[in-house]
Parts: C-alpha cells; structure tokens; sequence
C-alpha cells in the first residue's frame, strides 16, 4: 500500500474533504438546490415522450406454459400490534390497544384499523375501520370504506375517504375524512416519527387529531377540533417483530368535547404513563 | 467496526463441532471428524445421476431442512469436457416441482429448466432427461429455478475442460463456491421484506451516529448530510436487502468457522475457480498478502490481470490465480457488501491451519453517484457548494476523467410506466464509467478489479454492428419491496422479442440505488466499454447504482428464455422478463 494513499480504515469514510471537493472539476451548469434534485429524481411526472414499454413485444402477448411460480402476484398478510398498552394517569389506569391489519398484494389491500381502550373497567370509545387501500404513488395509498364507533355511547357508523403513506423526512401520516348518518362529518389527522437512537432503541413520536362537523353529545364530542393526543414512547427492539416500550401520552379535549368532560366530571386534560408491547408479523 | 456478541459471532461464524458438520455431508469440507481431508463430491463423464430430496442440515448449530443434491450442499462438482455430449437424469423427490438450469451454458431452450419457459418443471416422483452438447469450456455453475429452493440449498458447480487443454495451466485447482444460508425460511424472509422492507439493516443511521458526525464537522454539515435521504425517504445505507445479520455465509458449504481449506505446495500455481452460488449476496473477496491474476470471467478467458481484490456478485464466477511465495496459510475472504458478516477459507501448505482473518470493513453510506450518476461527477456540482452546505459521503470520485466522460452523458428514456406506486426514483443522468469499483470499495488502497479491466481474449462471437437498440430500466420501490423492469413486473409485462439471428444492442439503466446481477439466459451478454468497443463477454452483468450499461446478444437460440436481476428475492417480486427469441 503506498503512502501517499490513505489508509482507509483509519480514515472517517462519510466526510468529503473541503480539500477534494476542491480537487473535483465543476460544471459551470444551473445551481440546483438539492429539493430540485430530489424532484428530479422522485417527483417529476411522466413526460409526453416517455417510451412505451410494450414496444419491445412486437406483438407477442404473454404465454405462460405451465410450471411458471413466480412470486410476484402473491396475496400476503400483515398484523401490526402497533400499541397493547396499560396507561395510569391521574384519574384512573385502563389499558388501550392499537392495531392494524391488512391482506392482499402490492396495489390493492384489505385494510383493517382499530383502536380503543378500557380505563377503570370501563369500555372507552372505540374505533373500527375496513378499508380499501389502493396504492396511487410511491409513497402513497388512497383508502376507502367504513368506520364504526362503539364504547361509551351509542355506536356511529361512517363512510371513510383518505390516505395513508410516507410524508418526505420520514413521517408516517394518516388523513381521513368521515361522513356519517344524518349528515355527520368526522376528520382524523395522525402522523408518528420513528426516531432510530440506536439500531435496536426507538424514540417514537406521535399525533393524533379528531375533528367533528357536529356536536354528538351521545357520545361527549363537540364540533370543531375535538381532542389531540401527542405520544411520545421509547422501544426496544428485542427482534424488528417484538419491542416493549415505556412513554408518555398528553392528551387535551377541545371546545365541545371539553364541555361534555366537564359536564360529566371527567378531565379534560390528561397526562398518561404507559407501557406495552408494539408486535407484528 | 463493533464486534460481534459471542451469540452472534457463532451465528456469523457457524457451528463449531464436527459433529454439527456430520449430519449432511457438507462438501469437500477438508476435515472430518478425524482430521483428514474428505473427498469432494465430483462428478464426470458423459452420464450423470441427480437427484434432489430435502436433507437435514445444521450451519449454525440449529437443525434445518436444505435442498440437497444426491444428499449434499453445494450439490456434486459436475466435470465435463467441451466437445461432449452429456446427459443429466435429474430425479425429484422433493413433495414440491423442481427444476435444474445449468447457469451460462448454451443450450437448446428446452434443456434450460426454468418452468415456465423451458418445461413445465420437474413434478415429484418424475425423473427429466436433461441432453445437450457442451459447446463451451470454464467455471460455471446449475442451480434450480423454482420457487426459493437456490436458496435452500440446490446449487453446485460444473467445470468443463477445454478441447485443447486449459490456456493457463496450474498445479492445483480448486472451486471456491460462496453462497449464503438462512436459517429462516426463504418465504418468510420475502415476507418479512414485504411487510418492513429494511428488516435486516441493521446498520440504519442512528441518532447517534448524528451525534458523532455533528461533532466532527458541525451541526449544518451533519443535517446536510442526510437532509437530500430524508427527504426521499430512502436509506443511505441499504446495500443489501438480506445482510450479513441474517445470513450465514459460506465457502463449499461450510461456515467461517468450518474453515475449509486447500492445499499447495510452495511455489506452484493454484487456479481458484470463485463461484457466487448466493441467492441474493454481492461479496468483496481477496486474500490477504496474495495477490490474483484474474484469467477467466464468466467461464470465458480474459487478458490476465492482477488484483488485489474483485466484488462478485450472485451468479458470476471468476478464475483466479495464485502463486503463494511462502510456506504459511493464507485467508480466503469474502465479506459481504453490506459488510455485516463474511465467508472464509484457508490456502495452506497443511491440513488445520490458518490466517489472521481480516476485520471487515466499515461500512460506507451512499454517495451521491450512487443517487444520482453522472449528475454527481461534474454535471452539477456547483449546486455542491463547500460551504457547509453539503457533503459527500464516501470518497466517491474513482477516476476523473472530467469533461471527456461528461460529454455525451446520454440521458435516460424512462418507460411510461416507470411513474408509478412500483417506482421510487429515477435517474436522468446516469453514469456510464465502468471503472468505478463500487460503493465500499472506492480508494481503499487496494488494486480492486473493475468492468474496465475484463478484455476478453478473441474479441466478440459476432462483429456485426447492433441492428437496433433496446432499453430498459431497473426499478423498483425499496419501501413496498416491489422490483421490477421499466416499472412493470413481471406478471403485468408483455415477452420481449427478438428476431432470430439478430445483432441488437441492450442498454440498461439502473433507476435504483442497489447493484443488480443482470442474467440472460441462452445467449451471451457481449458488455461493450461506454464507446461502444467490446468489452468482455459475460452471462451476468452487474449494474452499479445509477448507472448505464449496454451489451450486444447475437439472437442465435430460437425459443423462450429467462431474463432477470440473480439476486432471488427481486426476480421473485417481479425483476423478470421472458425474452422470445423468433
């Protein structure tokens, strides 16, 4: 190994010297920010004169002879126990779970969601969604079907529309609209970050909104913003599948919704410890 | 490099006792329980009796169910000899359909076992007549081509001496067959990607690694380091999809720890025929204090060059020679590219020796070639600016050719069906240099061997000009682990045609930011330099990320052939076309 070459363990691999950037002959070209090139290289759509694809069959259709297995159109499963956890706060302690499961292949998903929670022996509200998930773009999918409500009041049933995916710098994000019987609409906001402090040791950070066109005083929400619940939980990743977490869950109750809670003697704002299980397989 | 927990460090290395080796007759582990040499598993002549059944196998120390080959893995060593006419009866005996396609020979297509195309499989119970002229000599390697069974287990080597004897001769010879073993099912690894796609990185930036970085040159340059991954949401550090956490690597089917060795004397010449027999595994081999003349690439000869180190990925082969000056053994190397774990052997004058094994490399993030091509080498660097605002990662500058490769950077020609859910980037301007050693191996102050050095001796098979051209992208979307060509799977692809007897040119565009061994079935990838004189001839091209390639196939083998990435998970999730040859 010659001297004047680095040795290459020793040096930090991930930093460019100023010395070599130096060293590299520039373009005299247009100055692109490094969004520009992102876009270039993510979101630009298909020009008029993209080629066909289909160009190069001639003709030929697909034949298969028996005996073909691949892999490729299969239908497969997921169940994501996303929160199986016992919070305590300072009105009582309950447990709360919050899952999702889907069936089907890379386009077009069966898409299950639920939420509730049980505090004091008492069943809260509770959320349960089935949902067509139709992938629109690479990050993206579209998601409609229905949402039912039970627990804590009479039950609710609506009519969901929104999507799901991977917001840039790494955000998962759910939007949905609801419209109900009687003319009620419902909106859902949540996104979480999963924030990698060590290959096994996550800090996960989370938002969920609610909002309603109409007050529902059955069920103690008011119209407007509703409530927010903002999570923060610590995991460790015994395997990618199974990692208990410890966090902490702020929640506050808006305008109606804070009304009713009062009225009702409960809290309107909430300070949960919690800890559980995020499994999935 | 963090070293390995004692828990994980058996899990990379294998099972140490013998008596874990003896329940499947690994082969040619050189020592059995006693400490001699066993005899490999070879096979030759003109006849030849296969047959396939599951067998138990322990790598790592825990029990598992493999696809043997007349009871081994790898499968029996095949010798034939050019000008030969060879028949193969392959007996299944497996509950499932199986298949044997015997890797860059040429052949008619109903001999090249892949169901499908070729036959309809080999259903249990049946025995196939497999019948050819083996019009061709060198290191090659049959596998199956149903389901995950190559990952499984059913792979072996085939050595064809040629008609007027070997070009570079040597005193020993011996295969070097790398391939990857999983204790988990195949089926449930693709699920597994399927549902979280980087399951097994385990080298994903960490809020730490932020902290150190933001220590050693500052909070801006740290954030701008990852800003342009974050905001694509894809990892700088996704090198391979199944690591080396995973994976138990191997050499002639044994472990690290199984340290199969060959033998020399001092002084004479050892031609070691590497194989990547891998479902899905790109290595970095070398050996220690031994340098490799490189004599054949593919099975076919090349001038000889010497090098310190090759990367190799699934289902290429290259020869090598050696010539070990002193009377010590000398480590064979081979980590993985994702730099999680590694295959090793020993070269040694006497049975039970070794050699310090290497520490594996650091592993390196991405660079900006990698992301984006020729667009990082001098097109637009002077969005780049030094002040903090950006660095690179990686010292990803491997030969500055400068203006001259930039001139005719040819811009890409996306498929109408590239913009959608199946596709997460696109490059507009790949790079085109095939001096580039890739991504963990640039100016690591070894003579690594690239594209650029492979010259084929004798000049292509056909001379003719191509007649036309043919483009096609590499794609895929890491976050749904979809993989496909031009954005289409296979499923939802039409064949590609080509006209009988046809010269024609195939450039291809790497659309991802993972290298792909690009496999054409039946016919020879003539790979041409970036102008357009011949290169080398290879049956598996590997394509660096954002980059373009283009090779000339002469259309000389009427029938349905296979075209595919050989690592095994993204052919089965959709990087595969049918190629009709009519």
């Amino acid at each position: 190994m010659s001297h004047d070459m680095v040795d290459a363990h020793h040096r930090d691999m991930n930093v460019m010297d100023h010395g070599d950037m130096e060293s590299m002959k520039h373009r005299a070209t247009r100055s692109a920010s490094q969004s520009d090139i992102a876009d270039t290289i993510q979101g630009a759509p298909a020009p008029d004169d993209a080629r066909d694809p289909d160009a190069y069959a001639e003709g030929l259709e697909p034949g298969h002879m028996p005996g073909m297995d691949m892999a490729d159109n299969t239908t497969r499963a997921k169940a994501l126990l996303n929160r199986v956890e016992a919070f305590r706060s300072n009105s009582g302690r309950g447990q709360a779970v919050n899952a999702q499961a889907w069936i089907g292949g890379d386009i077009d998903k069966a898409w299950l969601k639920m939420e509730g929670e049980r505090e004091d022996g008492k069943l809260g509200p509770t959320r349960s969604e089935l949902l067509w998930d139709h992938a629109v773009s690479s990050y993206w999918s579209v998601q409609t079907g229905i949402r039912h409500d039970s627990g804590d009041g009479p039950g609710r049933s609506w009519v969901a529309f929104g999507i799901q995916g991977l917001a840039p710098y790494w955000f998962d994000v759910e939007a949905t609209a609801y419209l109900g019987e009687n003319g009620r609409t419902a909106a859902r906001f949540e996104s979480s970050y999963d924030l990698r402090i060590t290959q096994r040791l996550v800090l996960q950070p989370d938002i969920e909104l609610n909002l309603y066109g109409e007050g529902d005083r059955d069920r103690g929400t008011g119209s407007g913003l509703s409530d927010i619940d903002i999570g923060l939980r610590l995991r460790y990743e015994i395997t990618r599948k199974f990692a208990p977490y410890i966090g902490v869950v702020w929640s506050r109750k808006f305008s109606g919704t804070a009304d009713y809670a009062r009225e009702a003697g409960a809290a309107v704002e909430e300070t949960r410890i919690v800890g559980g299980l995020h499994i999935w397989f | 490099m963090r070293p390995f927990s004692p828990s994980r460090r058996r899990f990379v290395t294998g099972a140490l006792a013998a008596g874990a080796l003896g329940s499947l007759n690994l082969w040619p582990a050189s020592a059995s329980a006693n400490g001699k040499p066993r005899d490999p598993a070879v096979l030759s002549g003109t006849e030849f009796d296969l047959t396939i059944d599951e067998a138990p196998i322990n790598v790592t120390g825990r029990q598992a169910v493999a696809t043997s080959v007349n009871g081994t893995v790898p499968a029996p060593l095949l010798r034939w000899r050019e000008g030969d006419t060879v028949t193969l009866r392959v007996t299944n005996r497996l509950p499932v359909a199986s298949s044997i396609h015997w890797h860059g020979i040429l052949l008619p297509a109903g001999m090249d076992g892949v169901p499908g195309l070729s036959f309809k499989g080999i259903q249990p119970g049946e025995t196939f007549h497999y019948r050819f002229d083996v019009k061709q000599s060198g290191t090659y390697w049959y596998h199956s081509h149903s389901g995950f069974q190559e990952q499984t287990g059913l792979y072996g080597p085939i050595v064809i001496e040629p008609r007027g004897g070997e070009r570079f001769p040597a005193e020993r010879d011996y295969v070097v067959m790398l391939s990857d073993w999983s204790d988990e099912a195949p089926e449930t690894v693709m699920a597994n990607l399927k549902k979280m796609s980087d399951i097994y990185n385990f080298n994903e930036p960490t809020a730490v690694d932020f902290a150190r970085d933001a220590a050693k040159m500052g909070m801006q340059r740290a954030l701008a380091k990852r800003k342009m991954w974050n905001q694509m949401r894809m990892s700088p550090t996704d090198l391979s999809d199944v690591t080396g956490h995973h994976y138990t690597y191997l050499i002639n089917g044994a472990p690290p720890d199984g340290n199969w060795t060959c033998l020399f004397k001092k002084g004479e010449k050892v031609r070691l025929r590497l194989i990547n027999g891998s479902s899905q595994s790109i290595f970095d081999f070398r050996i220690p204090g031994l340098k490799m003349t490189v004599v054949s690439a593919d099975g076919q000869d090349i001038e000889p060059v010497t090098v310190d180190e090759f990367r190799i990925a699934a289902a290429e082969t290259y020869d090598v020679i050696v010539q070990p000056a002193d009377d010590r053994a000398y480590t064979l190397f081979a980590q993985s590219i994702d730099r999680m774990g590694y295959a090793r052997g020993t070269l040694a004058p006497r049975e039970g020796m070794q050699a310090e094994v290497p520490a594996i490399d650091a592993p390196q993030w991405l660079s900006m070639i990698d992301m984006m091509g020729s667009m990082a080498m001098g097109g637009d660097m002077a969005g780049m600016n030094h002040s903090g605002g950006h660095s690179m990662s990686g010292h990803a500058m491997p030969s500055m050719h400068g203006a001259d490769d930039m001139k005719a950077a040819p811009k890409s020609r996306h498929a109408k069906t590239e913009y959608g859910p199946g596709v997460d980037m696109r490059v507009d301007t790949p790079r085109t240099n095939i001096d580039d050693p890739g991504i963990g191996l640039r100016n690591n102050g070894r003579r690594v061997l690239t594209y650029a050095d492979l010259h084929t001796i004798g000049g292509p098979i056909d001379t003719r000009d191509a007649g036309r051209e043919i483009e096609l992208h590499l794609t895929g979307n890491m976050e749904r682990y979809m993989w496909s060509f031009d954005g289409q799977k296979f499923s939802d692809a039409k064949p590609l045609h080509f006209r009988h007897g046809e010269r024609l040119r195939i450039v291809l565009v790497n659309d991802t930011m993972m290298p792909h061994p690009i496999h054409l079935h039946g016919m020879w990838s003539e790979m041409e330099s970036p102008d357009q004189i011949f290169q080398v001839r290879k049956h598996t091209i590997m394509v660096q990320p954002a980059q373009r390639i283009s090779y000339l196939v002469t259309a000389d083998a009427p029938g349905s052939w296979a075209y595919h990435c050989h690592l095994l998970y993204h052919m089965e999730a959709g990087m595969f076309r049918t190629v009709v040859v009519s």
